[in-house]
């Protein structure tokens, strides 16, 4: 039988990531696809966690951590030390959300501008888990955080930082599902083979900050393809946008909310809102991948 | 070879024959032509480095501190806001135990804003655990660039070579260019023991508990600590290459003296043309001049204060809510000593106001006057 998925485990075991986590599984498949001859720059975020105590650590490779804003610059500097003595190395940064859509946006945004040769990945779990969950650029419309309690939930949709990369023309750019290895290695692997900056976007379940069944986890992500809710795509120099996921009978959003104590304040009008806002960002979405 | 340079390409010239691989750099007046050169040097080929042309002063350290991990040779340079920026990497550079080497021009902090020369920048960076050095003039930014990069790498801690806005930044000396022949046998290739290498992966910087965090810091501190004797060793090192010998501090005329004028950079370069006029007058006077600030030369300052009537420590820089803080420095090290003049601390020059040698002859005039200091600053110019 011939495999789709590397059998490699370049990530070990006895990581300290909470049960089901999103982000465990996407280490565990990026590293998969990337390999051995990787490093990770690893700035303020759960897998400054996940990875282990000092002196543990879950990966089988070099781990810099670095500090909250600093994932793409620290990358940067790794990437020209390694060029500079003539050893040609991966080297990712690696984030969650608060740290690419807020405080890692400027030295993401820097870093994608000069196309620095570096692999970005965001681990997006919509919100600042690690400190406890809350709100973060990437928390989505409605959605209940500490800092945006039932009362007051975010009044704002979440940031597009997909536009925002696919402005800086980076020569590859893609979001990835952890209910979906294969597109994910599949996009893993290319973006290992290309030069410049590349980015891919991680769409990351967290039960304790989504409310949600640890069991769930893969489910969840599952449905957040299948609403529409998270498209899987691909953007070449910031210009071709190829969709790698047909979503051709949408399930309505409610089956993917419902399954998230995060949302169980949403009233049906709430709900009903959500739903239009799907829509209509999926509009926007199919002009630009031209279906 | 020599040739006629301002400060800022001194640093340029520092970092080329320093042999920085790795370049990260952000632009600020007044050290835009340290960069300007640099991208120059990098573009011709003169200088075989990656000039990475960050968007910030924060990304610039962060991306020296990563350079710096892999083993590569980094370079950057600041100034003011641009250090105040760096300030959280500039510990992150410490404890990840990076030899990064950089230049910082003094320049006064805003608001409001103002581009002209004072300490305080880089002085309130002294608690990161960055080595500084105060040159007074170009040929000793050049120089001290390249002796901190063997100190520097020696310790594993990094480096400030810190230089006044516009008086040296934007000033035109004469500068004697060492050939890099000479330079690469003074100083050997950066090798560091524990690197970032997929061959032998490790985790840097991961979540230490209170069990073991202390143990760093003090480790940090021993470092440190060892440092003052490898800047003693590397400046007569130096001298031996190069025929120009460097100490921790400067001093002039101070075996006879019976008070000691105390100050750092080009402050302290006017104040020894003061000693000369003085002592033509009769008067018993010397100068100290503190080149390495971190780590401080506590035994130094306490041995040469230890035989003087009073010492006067000028200071363009402030701590609010303190004093000067060379003056702090200087009074703390002597505290416990029992032979400890009265030490008087003035305070001139703040947001590039002239120093000129008339106004150090008043501050002389002014303390012989007085037996025991009356406060903690004695206030020199400020017209309020």
């Amino acid at each position: 039988m011939k495999l789709s998925i590397p059998e490699e485990e370049v990530m070990g075991q006895g990581h300290l990531a909470c049960q089901g986590c999103g982000a465990a599984l996407a280490m565990r498949y990026a590293l998969k696809a990337i390999g051995k001859n990787t490093v990770l720059s690893i700035p303020a975020c759960c897998w400054s966690v996940i990875d282990g105590p000092f002196p543990h650590s879950s990966v089988n490779i070099p781990l810099f951590h670095t500090a909250f804003e600093a994932a793409a610059s620290t990358a940067s500097g790794i990437k020209a030390g390694f060029e500079v003595q003539g050893k040609d190395v991966n080297v990712v940064a690696w984030a969650g959300d608060g740290g690419t859509y807020d405080i890692g946006i400027q030295a993401l945004s820097g870093a994608a501008e000069r196309n620095d040769d570096i692999i970005y990945v965001c681990y997006d779990n919509e919100a600042y888990m690690n400190t406890g969950i809350q709100r973060s650029g990437s928390t989505p419309y409605l959605a209940w955080t500490t800092t945006t309690p039932v009362k007051h939930p975010k009044d704002r949709p979440k940031k597009d930082l997909i536009s925002i990369l696919a402005a800086h023309r980076i020569p590859y750019l893609a979001t990835c599902s952890v209910a979906f290895p294969e597109d994910m290695i599949t996009k893993f692997k290319k973006a290992k083979d290309i030069k410049g900056t590349r980015f891919l976007l991680i769409f990351a379940p967290c039960p304790p900050g989504w409310k949600s069944n640890p069991e769930n986890t893969v489910k969840i992500a599952r449905l957040a393809v299948e609403t529409r809710i998270f498209a899987l795509i691909e953007v070449e120099n910031g210009r071709n946008w190829k969709l790698t996921k047909k979503v051709r009978k949408p399930k309505p959003a409610i089956e993917y909310l419902k399954l998230q104590g995060r949302f169980r304040h949403l009233t049906e009008d709430n709900v009903a809102v959500i739903q239009k806002n799907i829509d209509e960002e999926w509009k926007i979405l199919m002009d630009k991948v031209g279906e | 070879m020599r040739k006629v340079i301002i400060g800022n390409h001194a640093l340029s010239y520092g970092a080329k024959l320093g042999r920085a691989q790795v370049i990260a750099a952000y632009p600020i007046t007044p050290q835009t032509e340290v960069v300007e050169l640099l991208s120059e040097m990098c573009a011709s080929g003169e200088l075989d480095a990656k000039f990475i042309k960050v968007e910030s002063e924060h990304s610039a350290m962060a991306a020296s501190i990563g350079a710096s991990a892999t083993g590569a040779r980094t370079f950057t340079a600041t100034s003011s806001q641009g250090l105040a920026l760096m300030h959280e990497v500039l510990h992150w550079a410490v404890g990840a135990r990076t030899p990064v080497v950089m230049g910082n021009i003094n320049r006064a902090l805003a608001p409001p804003w103002t581009i002209w020369t004072e300490q305080t920048d880089s002085l309130a960076q002294r608690d990161t655990g960055w080595m500084q050095v105060y040159a007074q003039n170009n040929q000793e930014v050049l120089d001290s660039i390249i002796q901190a990069y063997k100190v520097a790498e020696q310790v594993q801690l990094p480096a400030m070579v810190v230089l006044a806005a516009f008086v040296l930044s934007h000033t035109t000396e004469t500068v004697d260019i060492p050939e890099q022949e000479k330079v690469d046998d003074f100083l050997p290739p950066y090798e560091l023991e524990y690197k970032i290498d997929p061959d032998d992966p490790h985790a840097f910087g991961g979540l230490t508990g209170p069990d073991g965090y202390f143990e760093l810091r003090y480790i940090i501190q021993k470092a440190m600590e060892d440092s003052l004797s490898k800047w003693a060793e590397v400046g007569r090192e130096f001298g031996d290459h190069f025929g120009r010998t460097y100490g921790l501090v400067e001093t002039y005329k101070v075996e006879d003296a019976k008070e000691l004028i105390i100050s750092s950079a080009t402050l302290a370069s006017t104040a020894r043309s003061v000693i000369d006029y003085l002592r033509g007058k009769g008067k018993k006077v010397g100068l100290l001049r503190i080149r390495v600030f971190r780590p401080f030369p506590a035994e130094t300052v306490r041995s040469l204060l230890s035989s003087v009537d009073k010492a006067i420590v000028i200071d363009r820089n402030i701590s609010f809510g303190s004093s000067g803080i060379f003056y702090q420095e200087v009074k703390a090290a002597c505290y416990n000593e029992k032979n400890t003049p009265p030490i008087f601390g003035v305070i001139t020059g703040l947001g590039g106001r002239d120093v000129g040698e008339k106004d150090i002859i008043n501050i002389y005039e002014d303390v012989m006057k007085q037996d025991e200091p009356k406060s903690d600053i004695i206030w020199k110019g400020v017209r309020i």
